[in-house]
């Protein structure tokens, strides 16, 4: 009996690591920077350049970081939901517009709507890199303290804001 | 004329390809070499399987290009690597260091070799343990033996 156990063992042992391997996703990097406070800016805003913003604009209260770029191909899939977030008016949304072009950024946002609460905008992609920032769109949950608590990689599907985003966002807030 | 010029053309995107390498290049080579070395043992993050020295992604151009900044300002390897590590983790580096949640990863293949060893012996000790039993022959089996041995080989013999 014991001779047919070991190999079954050993394949459920298998097939448990390649299941949770397929579940993985690789391009998901864990961020070092969840639960310490965000990186300091100041950046110009994308819409009136003559003026900054900075996180500590936002202390007491908790805003999303979206970052974001109008030659990324994710983003446009992604704002649509941005711009439904924009309207239900239930958290401050910050785009950080990365290495992009001003014009074509303004068209975007006059194209596509501005879910925006501000834009500011990161021309050499110096501030997204302190955020570790490796793909757009990313998407950081900044709580009153300016601590990152969440970071999504990649677009925000509807499940992941009804199912993770808002509700920390409420916990966070209440 | 029109083919070699067609040639020209077909190899006009391998020379800016070409170009694009030595892109990062400057005028120190001193440094340059030390910006490689520092960024071969980086990855990527943008094309995983890549250093940040062998990648073109628009990211990668950036990081190397903070890399190349960071070293102007004098900062050493180990300080510009806790700089990148503070920003995208322990993933950046293609030689992880030996921590708690490292050392499966580390261990794994010797804690794997010395288990499949031990298996290896397990399974020998067994099995000359059970053909050991079976070698050892009856007296009249012994008798058989010695009689086949020592009759004229009749058969064999031209």
């Amino acid at each position: 009996m014991t001779r047919y156990l070991i190999p079954l063992a050993i394949f459920a042992v298998l097939v448990a690591f390649l299941s949770i391997g397929l579940n993985l996703k690789p391009r998901d990097v864990p961020s070092p920077l969840i639960d310490k406070p965000a990186p300091a800016f100041t950046l110009n805003q994308l819409h009136e350049p003559a003026k900054q913003m900075s996180p500590a604009d936002l202390k007491g209260k908790v805003w999303l970081l979206n970052v974001w770029g109008s030659w990324c191909v994710s983003c446009r899939q992604e704002h649509p939901l941005l711009v439904e977030l924009g309207k239900a008016n239930v958290v401050p949304l910050v785009g950080l517009n990365w290495k992009d072009n001003r014009e074509a950024a303004l068209k975007w946002l006059g194209d596509l709507g501005d879910p925006y609460t501000v834009s500011v905008v990161d021309p050499d992609g110096k501030v997204a890199i302190d955020y570790g920032v490796y793909g757009a769109p990313e998407t950081y949950v900044i709580d009153r303290d300016g601590v990152i608590r969440y970071k999504q990689i990649g677009p925000i599907s509807p499940e992941d804001l009804t199912r993770t985003i808002l509700p920390l966002v409420k916990k966070l807030q209440g | 004329m029109i083919r070699a010029l067609t040639m020209l053309v077909l190899l006009l995107p391998l020379v800016a390809a070409a170009a694009d390498t030595a892109l990062p290049v400057e005028d120190d080579p001193v440094l340059e070499k030390r910006v490689t070395a520092l960024t071969a043992e980086l990855r990527c993050l943008v094309c995983q399987n890549q250093s940040l020295a062998d990648s073109h992604a628009d990211l990668a151009i950036d990081l190397k290009n903070q890399v190349r900044a960071m070293m102007k300002e004098g900062r050493s390897d180990a300080e510009i690597k806790a700089f990148m590590t503070d920003r995208y983790g322990d993933f950046v580096l293609y030689r992880p260091p030996v921590k708690a949640t490292t050392w499966l990863l580390w261990a794994g293949p010797f804690v794997l070799f010395a288990v499949a060893l031990a298996a290896l012996f397990a399974y020998i000790r067994r099995r000359r343990a059970a053909t050991g039993e079976t070698a050892a022959l009856t007296a009249e089996q012994q008798g058989r033996a010695r009689a086949l041995l020592d009759a004229p080989d009749s058969a064999d013999s031209p």
